[in-house]
């Protein structure tokens, strides 16, 4: 499929590294001859050099045949009116970057609807929406939850006193009385999809499907629910920082927000009240220590510097803080990080260009079923999807365990209506079933691929 | 420095090789000639030395950074040209082994100089596999590699900034494999068409076949001792044509097949490389109308010779060394200048001809107005410093290569006229020369010695000097971190 990115910063070249890995023929725009250069040396792409609102450049990178055009340039305005120059001129779908507070309130889906997007993407907001999940849920490392809402995927590490240690996952699931699917671990450098003969082992990084009430049940019994985080220290008043602080202070918690500049620290306090909102050094030992870093329940770095935010991650767990998250946007930095004991990190260039592949993936193929969501889980390693079945799919009602289903792949939940199903071997797809498959190895566009 | 992967990938070149005799092969086959053998033979070592390499080498890491894809275009080419010799020597139609590289490399590199005296006594299996050499060496051989083969590194973009002639490489479309592929058959439905409008003429399928594949990749090896000349002047105004097509830049081709002319007119290459070519013709049918029995006959040798310089292809239809000087002198120039980027022909190129006298015009601009700001414009596009200096080092460079080569091979007992056109004729791989070197002649008499000098300065006319000069430097060798000239 051929798909233009304008502006390839962070986010544009996460989004293109993952789109040209999955065999899309992309056309990059940027107007900063050196990052052209640069990523047409790495990626097999091509870039024009120009602006996105320039209909000559539009032009010359195929517009016209373009089956999706994303911008995600640093400018909002910039953004909407090449996506809809991009429309006028023929490209099929468009979605553009709107992070600006004021446009992502009621009248962004009046933009949206004139502006003939199909979708807007705002990296900070869906961040903070992250965040906000695993702050309620202190001890899991991510959390990716599915179309309604009520179905999460909890990724988590086993430390050697988990309970869940030593037994097999069938008697594991007696034990427990939850209804929860371990579906997918991590153990070194190999993912696995468990059966019931698995055997869990100190160290693994596990994928548990579950309700979200079910999900905190099974936190409670692991021990691992403690009380969700009242006191909340957030290193950089960025936009990130704002989203997760308005939900955190709306639901009565106490944010300390700390950061080196005083402009930024302003206005994050005009905009905000409730906050507590510091301005200091960052690095410095002192402000952090003066502002209570020791009785925080959580630590969130969010400065726009991943190595930054990692050196004062570690310095917060050597403080005991009991639930450190570090966004790093750098795929490497994340796993140095993880080695040095960082587990809960957060990306918003992953969280993004998973959505965007989702998308495209989406677009690919819909017979008989259609794209939802899309999340890489387990370090890339495996892919968590969500379908939509439609009434021409081919494998309606028939239970499951009478199905083939190919190697290294698992069908992990079914939502019906407001009902959420683990599923088992006698239940069934139904019309309209929202199915979420997990995969390893494989690339899945439809459901129809998982069957042999 | 990855070399076990070079070594993997000269070794599935190798691979490719066996599979590219098997034309040659097919036809000994039905001529029922004697070096049926030796081109099995060549397949045989060709198929097991690249299996035991690739065997040998497992690369853990295969990804292709700039110095790998330096190096293993240096590499391949010279793998190529020494495992496409083999033929010749096994057969013993050309013993000598110098001899049958330096015709080797010639075919591929598409420059036609040959040190055959007696071309019609070969066997047509061979006469084919020298021709064919042209047709593969034209467009080149890693992007046929990367059009094909499945797997090849995301990052061969290298490979083919290396490979492919010109200042700029852009692609056509966002795929590198695409755009390998819209290439390669943009050159095979251009082969086609002519093979058949020859064959409409006065040659035979094998003739036409030979011909075409020497005109396609601009190389120039013929059948006859006298190229192209006792061809009816039907043939030889289709040749003509031709040589001109394959020389103009393939961008425009592709789009006049999507029907974005409007895009194929702005190539201000292909009409500046058109304009010199139509006053070169004329220039030359005026000049040498005397020689000629009548217009028609002139307007046909001069357009024949301009196109056959200028698109570096060599074939010749008069011996235009007794031509006038001004005549001879317009050909030397032609000679320099080459045709457009992205196509199949050699020399300076037309692109950066145009680059190298609008930054002249800049810089002159500037020395009278010391404080303006300019910036220069190619195809309404304003080129960087990167791409300026790039064009501006690659003349410097081009010109320190050449004449070196010169003053290496002037010990030669030749007058100085054939040396230096020898040296121009090979570097920018047209093949024919003046005087000693001149159509009717070949550089048969060249010690061994000047023969691999004048193979070396081939391939380093043909990869455009930085592959192989950087193969040969110490210091892509070495392990460590050192900075290349980039």
């Amino acid at each position: 499929m051929k798909i233009v990115i304008v502006g390839c910063g962070k986010i544009g070249t996460a989004m293109l590294a993952n789109l040209v890995s999955e065999g899309h023929e992309i056309v990059a725009i940027d107007n900063e001859p050196a990052i052209i250069s640069e990523i047409t040396n790495i990626y097999d792409i091509i870039g024009v050099c120009g602006s996105g609102t320039d209909s000559d450049v539009l032009t010359e990178a195929g517009v016209g045949d373009a089956e999706l055009f994303v911008s995600v340039t640093d400018s909002d305005e910039l953004n909407m009116l090449s996506c809809f120059l991009a429309k006028k001129m023929g490209a099929k779908h468009t979605i553009a970057r709107i992070r600006n507070p004021e446009y992502n309130d009621k009248s962004l889906s009046f933009m949206r609807q004139h502006l003939e997007l199909a979708s807007s993407i705002n990296p900070e907001k869906l961040a903070a929406h992250e965040l906000f999940n695993l702050l309620k849920l202190p001890g899991a490392m991510n959390i990716e939850r599915f179309s309604r809402g009520n179905y999460e995927m909890i990724e988590l590490k086993l430390k050697a006193d988990s309970p869940m240690l030593g037994t097999t996952l069938w008697e594991l699931r007696k034990k427990f009385k939850q209804k929860f699917l371990v579906c997918v671990v991590r153990r070194g450098e190999d993912v696995y999809i468990p059966d019931g003969h698995f055997v869990l082992e100190a160290g693994d990084k596990i994928g548990v499907t579950a309700t979200v009430q079910e999900g905190e049940k099974l936190f409670r019994a692991l021990g691992l629910m403690k009380k969700q985080s009242k006191n909340v220290m957030i290193i950089g008043a960025t936009r990130t920082s704002f989203y997760l602080t308005q939900r955190l202070v709306s639901m009565g918690a106490n944010v300390t927000v700390i950061d080196r500049e005083l402009k930024r620290c302003e206005e994050f306090s005009e905009l905000l009240t409730g906050a507590n909102v510091i301005q200091g050094d960052i690095a410095s030992r002192e402000v952090l220590l003066e502002e209570g870093l020791r009785s925080m329940d959580a630590f969130v770095a969010l400065t726009g510097k991943d190595e930054e935010n990692i050196l004062l991650s570690i310095y917060a767990q050597s403080q005991k803080v009991p639930q450190v998250i570090t966004k790093i946007n750098q795929n490497e930095l994340a796993q140095l990080a993880e080695t040095l004991g960082l587990d809960t990190i957060i990306s918003p260039c992953k969280i993004i260009s998973d959505q965007i592949s989702g998308y495209a993936r989406a677009l690919h193929n819909s017979i008989g079923s259609e794209m939802e969501t899309l999340y890489t889980i387990m370090d890339d390693k495996a892919e968590a999807l969500e379908f939509i079945v439609h009434e021409d799919f081919g494998h309606l009602d028939i239970p499951l365990k009478q199905l083939s289903i190919k190697p290294g792949i698992l069908i992990a939940g079914i939502i019906r209506g407001r009902k959420t199903i683990v599923p088992t071997g006698d239940d069934v797809i139904l019309d309209g079933d929202h199915v979420i498959i997990i995969a390893t190895g494989k690339r899945i566009n439809t459901l129809q691929e998982i069957f042999k | 420095m990855n070399r076990s992967l070079i070594l993997y990938f000269t070794g599935k070149l190798m691979h490719i090789e066996a599979l590219l005799l098997l034309p040659p092969l097919i036809v000994s086959a039905i001529y029922r000639e004697n070096c049926f053998f030796s081109i099995l033979t060549t397949i045989g070592i060709a198929f097991f030395l690249g299996h035991f390499i690739m065997w040998a080498a497992k690369p853990k890491d295969k990804t292709i950074y700039a110095r790998e894809g330096f190096i293993m275009v240096a590499l391949s080419w010279l793998t190529f040209s020494a495992m496409g010799a083999l033929p010749f020597v096994i057969s013993g139609e050309i013993p000598n082994y110098i001899d049958a590289f330096f015709e080797t490399v010639s075919g591929f590199t598409t420059t036609g100089a040959s040190i055959l005296t007696d071309i019609e006594a070969m066997s047509h299996g061979l006469l084919f596999w020298r021709s064919f050499t042209h047709w593969v060496g034209g467009m080149g051989i890693l992007v046929f590699i990367v059009a094909l083969l499945p797997g090849i590194s995301d990052r061969s973009i290298h490979i083919l900034k290396a490979e492919m002639p010109g200042p700029i490489m852009g692609k056509l479309v966002p795929r590198l494999k695409d755009t390998a592929k819209i290439l390669y058959l943009i050159y095979l439905g251009l082969t086609v068409i002519e093979i058949v409008l020859l064959l409409l003429g006065d040659m035979n399928l094998f003739e036409s076949i030979v011909h075409t594949f020497g005109t396609a990749g601009t190389g120039g090896f013929g059948i006859k001792a006298d190229s192209i000349a006792s061809y009816s002047p039907y043939s030889q105004w289709v040749i003509t044509v031709f040589m001109l097509i394959f020389g103009l830049n393939f961008n425009v081709y592709y789009f006049i097949l999507c029907k974005r002319f409007r895009e194929a007119g702005k190539i201000t290459e292909a009409w500046v490389f058109l304009g010199i070519v139509a006053v070169s013709t004329a220039i030359i049918t005026v000049n040498t109308l005397s020689m000629y029995s009548g217009f028609g006959e002139s307007l046909r040798y001069g357009a024949f010779q301009v196109a056959t310089i200028i698109s570096t292809t060599g074939y010749a239809t008069t011996n235009f060394d007794l031509w006038p000087s001004l005549s001879k002198s317009i050909l030397l120039v032609l000679m320099f200048m080459g045709s457009c980027a992205n196509s199949t022909a050699g020399g300076l190129k037309i692109s950066r001809v145009i680059i190298l006298f609008k930054s002249i015009k800049a810089e002159l601009h500037k020395m009278i107005h010391p404080r303006s700001v300019t910036s220069v414009k190619y195809e309404g596009k304003t080129l960087d410093d990167g791409t300026l200096n790039g064009v501006r080092n690659y003349f410097a460079l081009y010109m320190i290569i050449f004449f070196t080569t010169f003053l290496v091979i002037s010990f030669e007992p030749f007058s100085m006229e054939t040396n230096f056109t020898a040296v121009v004729a090979c570097f920018n791989n047209i093949g024919p020369g003046f005087a000693g070197v001149g159509p009717t002649s070949n550089f048969a008499d060249y010690s061994s010695f000047s023969k691999v000098i004048l193979s070396f300065a081939m391939l380093f006319g043909r990869l455009e000097i930085y592959p192989m000069l950087l193969a040969f430097a110490p210091a892509t060798w070495k392990n460590t971190k050192t900075k290349i000239i980039r």
